[in-house]
């Protein structure tokens, strides 16, 4: 059984893959997937992740507002969590890193930059 | 007569007596002198050992040096190796990783046989691995000879217009088949259709059904990379087979339905 829970939220089903791709490469690793914000909420609430990694243009909910939502719940207020984004201002990174994320990456991402940083965050060697 | 004599022997014995305590005297000295020598000629011995040893050290530390100037040379060696390796690795593992995005994005374009997911998908490409803000996707009508915009990103459909084959930047590109890439990429002030900063017409073998033109990079994007132009030539044929296939399979789809009402007709 994986030890590693991680929820990738993301509306594009090829960054998803992606970003899936690279993170099965991580031993005891298990991914969930989901296509907005709302949907990652159900998902947060049924199962119990120690990381998650969000986009932030997504519809229905985009992915600062599930940040903030997520970490007013007590249960992930300590959860590393990633935003994965084309929004390179440094504006919106702030905004990104203020509403609780742990840390900022621009698209087009390298898949070992992300996994470094997965590493990094859950104290991964 | 015997008086004289009796002297005589007398002074020869006190002679002979005197001549025998020189004689032990002399023994005694030389006894002496033996015993010197003796201690002399030992130290020199020792002396001569140590100077042996003193030899052999430096001979050993002369052979050490040697060695440890072998071993730091092998280090040297070793920790090139190591650099050479790792430097290795991490162009293997950037060339895994491209050859991942690759994979997924061939994949992800041959998942579908509906048009639209298809055009979806090259757009979610063209964002999220290569790094475009600005383009458009054109395809080309062989009837009109004309490019067609279908979908855009950063602007609206409305603001593209159609563009003859072999005019312009983007007409030329799909006329000719071959990629087009601005030497310099300007600071994007605003849209203007035949001014794209790169061009990949969509082919299957020689024959081009569209185009994709970039406009704009995202903010942290400043330059193409390797991997965009090895996705660029994924794009102009797996994007160009994934089209055209869509578009056929919705062709038959919609040729297939109205043979069944044709027979839906004929039978009833």
């Amino acid at each position: 059984m994986a030890s590693i829970n991680i929820l990738v939220v993301e509306d594009s089903p090829t960054m998803r893959q992606l970003i899936v791709f690279a993170l099965k490469r991580l031993k005891d690793v298990s991914v969930t997937e989901a296509s907005d914000g709302v949907d990652g909420l159900k998902k947060l609430s049924n199962n119990k992740f120690d990381l998650m990694i969000a986009d932030i243009n997504m519809p229905i909910m985009d992915g600062l507002k599930l940040v903030s939502l997520v970490r007013q719940d007590a249960k992930y207020k300590s959860m590393p969590i990633i935003i994965v984004t084309t929004e390179g201002a440094e504006e919106d990174k702030k905004r990104g890193l203020t509403l609780g994320a742990n840390a900022y990456l621009t698209k087009p991402v390298q898949t070992t930059q992300l996994i470094s940083t997965v590493k990094e965050l859950l104290k991964l060697q | 007569m015997s008086k004289e004599r009796a002297e005589e022997f007398f002074n020869t014995f006190k002679k002979t007596a005197e001549f025998v305590k020189e004689l032990l005297h002399d023994n005694e000295r030389l006894r002496f002198q033996l015993a010197r020598l003796e201690e002399e000629l030992k130290s020199f011995k020792n002396k001569g050992e140590s100077l042996d040893a003193h030899a052999e050290c430096h001979q050993k530390i002369a052979r050490l040096e040697a060695e440890k100037q072998e071993l730091l040379e092998r280090f040297k060696e070793v920790e090139n190796e190591n650099k050479n390796f790792a430097e290795k690795y991490v162009e293997v593992e950037n060339e895994n990783n491209n050859l991942a995005n690759l994979y997924i994005a061939s994949y992800q374009l041959h998942s579908t046989l509906n048009f639209k997911e298809v055009v979806q998908i090259i757009m979610e490409i063209v964002i999220n691995l290569i790094g475009a803000e600005i383009f458009v996707l054109f395809i080309l009508d062989e009837k009109t000879n004309e490019l067609t915009p279908i979908a855009t990103e950063g602007l609206e459909l409305s603001e593209v217009t159609n563009v003859k084959l072999g005019k312009g930047t983007i007409g030329k590109a799909a006329k000719t088949g071959e990629n087009y890439f601005s030497e310099i990429i300007p600071m994007f002030e605003s849209f203007e259709q035949d001014l794209p900063i790169a061009c990949i017409p969509l082919k299957i073998k020689e024959r081009t059904i569209g185009v994709i033109a970039i406009y704009k990079l995202l903010l942290q994007k400043e330059r193409f990379t390797e991997l965009d132009y090895e996705l660029f030539t994924l794009l102009a044929g797996h994007a160009a087979t994934a089209i055209f296939s869509a578009k056929l399979y919705s062709e038959s789809e919609r040729k297939l339905s109205t043979i069944q009402g044709f027979i839906d007709l004929l039978t009833k």
